[in-house]
Order: structure tokens, then sequence, then C-alpha cells
């Protein structure tokens, strides 16, 4: 055991506010918007799936395998370089415009998250007898009323707990915006560990708190499976 | 857009001297199939392991699975990868640590075993899945038959549960084609990686992004197929999938 002897606490101590002031704030800022914003995006994305418009389905169906079959970190380089020339094109600009690092993250996830997200409330959606919106459309209620009061409650409420551990999963993978040099906890970690040339104690105290973070939230989730199958 | 399109830098020599760029991105496309296979063999020989403690009625060997299960899922890919490359060599001995930084071809190596290991989780779970969705019958009357807990595994329960999860599995190792993309970050140059340097190289951003796009849907579209062959194949007769 060479480095344990010297394993210097102190380093992880001086680095705390940094960590988890800017580092986690930042993680769990993008965590929390992306979620909402994909669970946003995906509902629309699975609406237009399952929607009787053909052409809508088969656009949505088309980007949800389309981003699905990518890998992460090669979507987050193509946003990195694209958003730019985007805010180009909306705005008129004469040059490709500068988007900020937590921006462009941001518009990452949403767009990557929407197509996992719109799979999981696309079945969702399908679990609702179909006798929930016949009778919401006897009632005389609209295709948009019987969505918003009746059939996505029913949906967001059965898949609660997917969608959560979708966000635990997402909750981990905003840690590569890495490959971007963000400081968000993990690039946070990193710039420490390099600066005082520290790895071992920055990169283990980075894991554990991963580790700890996702373990209590996975656990809560599987407490409010189990509240959830008793309810039902 | 102000945009400079040049399709044409494909044909053109990479300044590595290794050929076109077409080149580069293609020996980046072989890199990814190596790491990729080398991994899902890993993840589905451990996942197994793990996947069959978890189910016997051992509390030990559930206990060991549940930890190694726990162990893998809960932190990011990105963060056991850097355990296993820049934590693990100071950790041992010196002379072990030391062998093992001066490896040759380090990235590839880690990466083929990290991107296993975190996989082997996902595959423990969903063979465990597939055991217990198994009738009870087919355990009890192996029992009956006097086959011993090996046996029955060997010739009972595991044929047909890795039958039953053929599909999950092939998008696990969908998973693991693009997991194999984060160890950019220890300075494996695979697909993703070549693309990257290509932009660096040539300033086309979004030709190098648009081949290697082109080129990881290639690659899924050639599983797909394959596993959708195999799943035939395979099928028990009397499953839904069967004929």
């Amino acid at each position: 055991m060479t480095m344990l002897g010297n394993f210097d606490f102190d380093v992880i101590r001086r680095a705390l506010p940094y960590l988890f002031f800017e580092g986690m704030r930042f993680t769990l800022t993008l965590t929390a918007l992306a979620a909402f914003g994909g669970l946003v995006f995906g509902t629309l994305i699975a609406l237009m799936r399952l929607s009787s418009y053909k052409w809508l389905g088969r656009i949505a169906g088309f980007y949800v395998d389309f981003i699905r079959s990518l890998p992460l970190v090669l979507v987050i380089f193509w946003f990195y370089f694209l958003v730019p020339y985007i805010g180009q094109w909306l705005t008129g600009a004469s040059r490709p415009i500068t988007v900020g690092a937590f921006a462009s993250s941001l518009i990452t996830f949403i767009a990557f998250e929407a197509a996992y997200f719109s799979e999981i409330m696309r079945a969702g959606i399908q679990s609702i007898s179909k006798g929930q919106p016949a009778a919401a459309s006897a009632l005389g209620l609209t295709y948009a009323q019987s969505m918003r009061y009746v059939v996505l409650p029913q949906a967001f409420r059965n898949m609660l707990p997917v969608l959560l551990t979708q966000t635990i999963v997402l909750f981990q993978d905003t840690s590569l915006v890495y490959v971007l040099s963000i400081p968000d906890f993990l690039g946070a970690a990193s710039k420490v560990a390099q600066r005082d040339g520290r790895l071992v104690e920055m990169y283990l105290f980075a894991a554990l708190v991963y580790f700890v973070i996702s373990c209590v939230a996975s656990f809560g989730v599987r407490r409010l499976q189990s509240r959830i199958a008793i309810v039902r | 857009m102000n945009y400079n399109w040049n399709w044409h830098i494909f044909l053109e020599p990479n300044p590595m001297g290794t050929g076109t760029y077409l080149d580069l991105l293609l020996s980046g496309l072989v890199v990814t199939v190596k790491v990729s296979v080398l991994a899902w063999i890993i993840a589905l020989v451990t996942g197994s392991v793990i996947g069959v403690l978890r189910t016997l009625p051992s509390r030990t060997a559930s206990w060991i699975g549940f930890c190694w299960v726990e162990f893998f899922r809960n932190m990011p890919l990105l963060v056991q990868l850097f355990l296993w490359f820049f934590v693990l060599p100071e950790l041992l001995p010196r002379t072990a640590g030391l062998w093992l930084k001066q490896l040759p071809n380090a990235p590839f190596w880690t990466a083929a075993i990290g991107v296993g290991l975190f996989m082997s989780a996902r595959v423990a779970v969903q063979l465990q899945a597939g055991i217990t969705s198994l009738p009870r019958g087919q355990k009890q009357a192996s029992t009956a038959l006097g086959l011993t807990t090996v046996q029955t595994y060997r010739y009972v329960l595991l044929p047909m549960a890795f039958r039953i999860i053929l599909p999950p599995l092939t998008s696990e190792f969908l998973n693991t084609i693009k997991n194999s993309a984060v160890a950019i970050t220890i300075g494996l140059i695979e697909l993703t990686g070549q693309a990257r340097s290509m932009q660096e190289f040539s300033f086309q951003v979004f030709e190098a992004f648009t081949a290697a796009t082109v080129l990881y849907l290639l690659l899924n579209f050639v599983v797909v197929t394959a596993m959708r062959f195999l799943e035939r194949y395979v099928a028990i007769p009397g499953y839904i999938t069967g004929k």
C-alpha cells in the first residue's frame, strides 16, 4: 500500500466548498432542468408517436431511434458545435453566436433525455385502459382536455418510479460534460486533483459522493414504488 | 449558415500519415468494435455468474450479488474508468502499479475491463429476471430428477433464461458499444475520438461528426440484424417468439 499511508484528507476538506457550491450545484441544476425539459418534450414526442397522424408518429419514432443509437459523448460534441450555428440561424446574426457551457449542455441533455423519457411516457400512456379516453370523450372533453385531465396524470403516476430511475441515470450521465472541460462535480474534483496532484483522494471522494447520492435516491424510488403498489 | 462544407475531406490525406481521413475514422471504428466485443464478453461472463448468485438460496451468495450490482450501478461509468485508470495503479504495491501504468495500450484494456464490469451489473439483473420468470416447476422437476444445483442451472434454467432475455441482452450490447465512447476520457482513440481528432486537424466539424454518426448507425443496424437471426434460431417452441 503505497498511497493509503499518505492519504491526504485535508485536500478534500479544503476543496469541499468549491466541490459542492460550484460543482455539485452545476450537476444538480443541470440534472433537475434536463429532467424537467426531457419530461415535457418527451411527453410531446410520446403524444406525437401515438397520434393518429401517421407522419407525425413517424417523425417522432425516427427521432427517438436516431438519438437512442448514438453515444451520449458524441451527442454532447454534436450539440456543442451545432448550437452556436442554430442560434445564428434563429437570431439572424452574422456569425455563430456564443453559447455558455451551461446552456449548451442543458440543450444537449434535454434533447437527449427527451428520447428516453418519451419511451417511458409512451409505455405509461399505453398502460391506461381504453375506457378512460373513451369515457372522457363521452363526457365531451376535447383531445387536449382528455390528455391533460385524464390520461397524462395517470400515466405520469404509473411511470413515476421509472421516470425517477431514469433521472438517477441522468444524474450520473451529466458527469460526461467532463469532455467539454465544464466544472460540474466531477470536473471540479478533477481540476483540484490535477492542481494539487491528488488524483487518488479526489477521484475516490467523487466516486463515494456519486455512490451515496445514487444509492439513497434509488432506495427512495424503491420505497415509493412499494407505496404506489399498495395504493393501487 | 456560414460554414464551409467540404465533403471531399474524407478522401484527403490525414496528418497522421495513415492514409485518408476516412481511413482514420475506420480505424476508430475498428477500435470501437474491438473494445465493445471484449467488454461484452467480460460483461456476459461476470454478469452471468453474478446473476446466478443472486438467484441462489444461499444468503451469502445473494448478498455478494447484491453488493456487486449496487457497486457498479451507482457510480457514473466515467468515474469508474477514472478509478481503474488513475486510482488503482496507485493503490497497488509499487511494482504492480508501475507495471500497470507502463502496460502498452493501457487505455484499451482499462476501457474493455471498465465498461465490461459496468455492463456486468446490468447483465446480472437481466439474467436474474430471466431465471425468476421461469415457472417454479422447472427447478422442482430438476430436483425431483436428482440433478445437482450445478446441473439444474447448466441443463435446465440457464438455457431457458438466456433465450428469454435475448432481446434485452441485444439492447445491452448496443449500450456497450455506446458506452465504449466514454473511454475517450482516458485517452482511447475510438470512433468518437477519431471524429474529434479529424475535427481538430481539418476544422470540418460537421462532416467528421456526420461520418461518425453514420458509422454508429451502421454498427447498430448490423448488431440488431444479427441478433434478430440469432433470436429466431434459438427461439423456444411454445413461447411467443418460438415456432
